[in-house]
């Protein structure tokens, strides 16, 4: 390679230190052209390898491009740039700094040609999205941003053992398609669903990302589980297990925003509903599906960004974050409820929304490849995702009751934010060729076929039906939902506890045998001990000195054996 | 949450006095929302859906479909809410 190829990842890095050295005016500069320059970087890489090194012996690819490659890396620039134009006068310095490192792990991970690079990117993802969780400043979000670190440790740890068995096994750091069907595949399998939020690890996401500040869940909501998407789509695809760990990712993200009240873990649960698509899409592995995912995964963090940063305006404004002290809100907030609407009909894979273009794609997947299961499946789930992210977020946050609250709408750079990704969700839902132009495999698929549009249609207005009769089953409560993390934020404290309990109980009962034994035998030891006492009293010499030979002769023994 | 002195909303009683919440309005949204459903289902004698699988073919098969997905998930979600739901203070101590 002659010219001259800039890491992507490295200009948000360098981005990400800038921020902390400089100050007013230069420091919005630096974060909102880092990500800028970073874009255009990352259009420079060529299909291919095009960076190598050698690190700790092993031949490393730190920069490969391809066209899927590229697309995830172009999503998580922009994203950068428009979570910047969102934050950069309301969040603290050090949250955007940490967020352009976050987003600069994402796109090293985009670009990373080898395993080993990979891992560093992962790993670069789990510290900094740890320190924008733990920006949040709460009590509750320093306890989140610590289970969040150590779960992705653990993860990390998991996908390092996987990495570890491949290059023992095969020799080979190269990301190559494989499936699960070894030892070394599932660890990393495991490694990379964890980051997904699949289950039995899903809690995470929800217990996280409503923990950090207003402008910080716009930042999480983006990177790590796409960032898993693109892993799994490089290494995974078509494992089979993957359709049912998504279809079960789908449901579950359903079923607990239905039952939750925080209007941003309704969010996090819909983003392991939507990444479920893509997992799913992922198992079915054809390059429809594929290219499917790759789409989804764009159109998601965009609309999906939308929607927190809508949830973060009014947060930043009201300091409430339950559905039950909501409501209402459209009266001052027309622009935050307009953009959050559109986000929330583009999740709803609404037509003419980017959803409905990329949503349908998964769909028309599982039908080609007859599997009949998993469509009517994700038909139902569509529907489902209308019910708790389409209707429910916005209703219960900008309509429901006149809460009384009537905060100022969204600061300028909020709005200016919201608008763009805003636009973006209609733009791709109305010229869905601009995104197919970047996607994987050549499309040739019709997304506005009439008798489609009707399809989804009458399955999401009357899920809208649905959703209005059923009101009164759906009643806030002031509550959360257990999950799988109630086995280690719970049982296994209780389980330590216990332990100790019982060491404590042990240490007392020993002590006390202690104790009894020198009342019983202390006085003799103590006579002894005395002057008058054998051990106490002073030896007469000649004693001494046969003890010393006795001791030495012992000694000389013991050397020459 | 901070909530910095010019943001904090300003409480006013509340009154329902937004076009978009009087009861009149409301009535004629549901009537528009209604004719509007009637027409995506009529419409389907127009323009016919292909059924991939035969059944997604039906007249209104979506419309049932979607409706009865969207009650089967409320009531699985109430009924394992009643074992998972705590109050919001459960893991504080």
């Amino acid at each position: 390679m002659t010219e001259l190829i800039i890491p992507p990842a490295l200009v948000l890095l360098a981005g990400a230190i800038l921020t902390g050295v400089t100050r007013g005016i230069a420091r919005t500069g630096v974060l909102l052209l880092a990500p800028l320059i970073a874009l255009w970087a990352v259009w420079q890489v060529p299909d291919g390898v095009a960076v190598t090194a050698s690190f700790l012996g092993y031949d490393i690819e730190p920069l490969e491009g391809s066209s899927l490659r590229r697309l995830f890396a172009t999503i998580f620039t922009i994203m950068s740039f428009t979570g910047a134009l969102f934050a950069f006068r309301q969040a603290k310095w050090y949250e955007l700094a940490a967020a352009q490192a976050y987003a600069a792990g994402a796109v090293g991970v985009a670009f990373a040609g080898d395993l080993i690079t990979l891992f560093l990117y992962w790993e670069l993802m789990a510290i900094f999205s740890t320190v924008v969780v733990w920006c949040g400043g709460t009590p509750a979000a320093r306890a989140a941003g610590i289970r969040y670190a150590i779960l992705h440790l653990l993860g990390g740890v998991i996908l390092k053992v996987g990495i570890e068995g491949v290059v023992v096994h095969t020799g080979s750091v190269q990301i190559d398609a494989m499936l699960a069907n070894s030892f070394d595949s599932w660890m990393i399998l495991i490694g990379i669903l964890i980051n997904a939020a699949a289950p039995p690890f899903s809690a995470w996401l929800a217990d996280a990302y409503p923990a950090s500040s207003p402008t910080g869940s716009v930042f999480l909501s983006a990177f790590t589980t796409k960032s898993a998407v693109l892993a799994l789509i490089l290494l995974f695809p078509g494992e089979p297990v993957l359709i049912w760990i998504g279809l079960y990712m789908v449901f579950y993200g359903i079923v607990y925003a239905l039952l939750e009240n925080d209007a941003r873990r309704i969010l996090a649960y819909s983003v392991v509903n939507q990444v479920g698509f893509m997992v799913c899409a992922i198992g079915i592995g054809t390059e429809l599906a594929l290219n499917g995912a790759a789409a989804h995964a764009f159109a998601h963090i965009i609309y999906k960004a939308l929607l927190f940063m809508s949830a973060g305006v009014v947060i930043y404004r009201t300091g409430m974050t339950r559905c039950s002290d909501l409501g209402g809100l459209f009266r001052t907030m027309p622009l935050t409820t307009i953009c959050g609407i559109i986000g929330a009909l583009a999740i709803s894979s609404f037509p003419l929304t980017s959803g409905f273009t990329t949503k349908t794609l998964i769909s028309v997947a599982a039908q080609q490849q007859g599997l009949a299961l998993v469509y009517f499946l994700l038909a139902a789930a569509s529907a489902g995702v209308f019910l708790h992210a389409g209707i429910k977020y916005p209703w219960f946050v900008f309509f429901q009751k006149d809460s009384g609250l009537r905060p100022k709408d969204a600061p300028w750079n909020m709005g200016a934010a919201m608008v763009l990704f805003a636009a973006a969700c209609i733009a791709i839902g109305v010229f869905p060729e601009l995104l197919w132009t970047l996607l994987p495999y050549p499309v040739e698929y019709d997304a506005y076929a009439a008798d489609k549009v009707l399809f989804y249609l009458q399955l999401l207005l009357f899920s809208g039906l649905a959703f209005f009769l059923l009101l009164p089953l759906m009643r806030r409560t002031l509550t959360i939902s257990l999950d799988t993390d109630w086995l280690w934020r719970i049982l296994l404290r209780r389980f330590g506890e216990g332990v100790l309990t019982l060491l404590r109980l042990w240490g007392r009962r020993a002590q006390g045998l202690l104790n009894a034994l020198v009342d019983r035998a202390g006085p003799r030891l103590m006579r002894q001990l005395s002057s008058a006492g054998a051990l106490g009293g002073s030896w007469q010499i000649g004693t001494t000195a046969l003890w010393i030979a006795v001791l030495l002769t012992a000694y000389l023994l013991i050397y020459y054996l | 949450m901070k909530v910095s002195e010019e943001n904090s909303p300003q409480q006013k009683q509340p009154q329902d006095d937004h076009w978009l919440v009087r009861p009149a309005t409301i009535r004629k949204l549901w009537i528009v929302f209604i004719a509007v459903l009637a027409v995506t289902v009529l419409a389907q004698l127009i323009i016919s859906i292909k059924g991939y699988f035969g059944v997604d073919g039906w007249l209104g098969f979506a419309a049932v479909f979607g409706f009865l997905s969207c009650v089967a998930m409320v009531l699985v979600a109430k009924g394992l809410g009643l074992l998972i739901k705590r109050p919001e203070s459960y893991y504080d101590d």
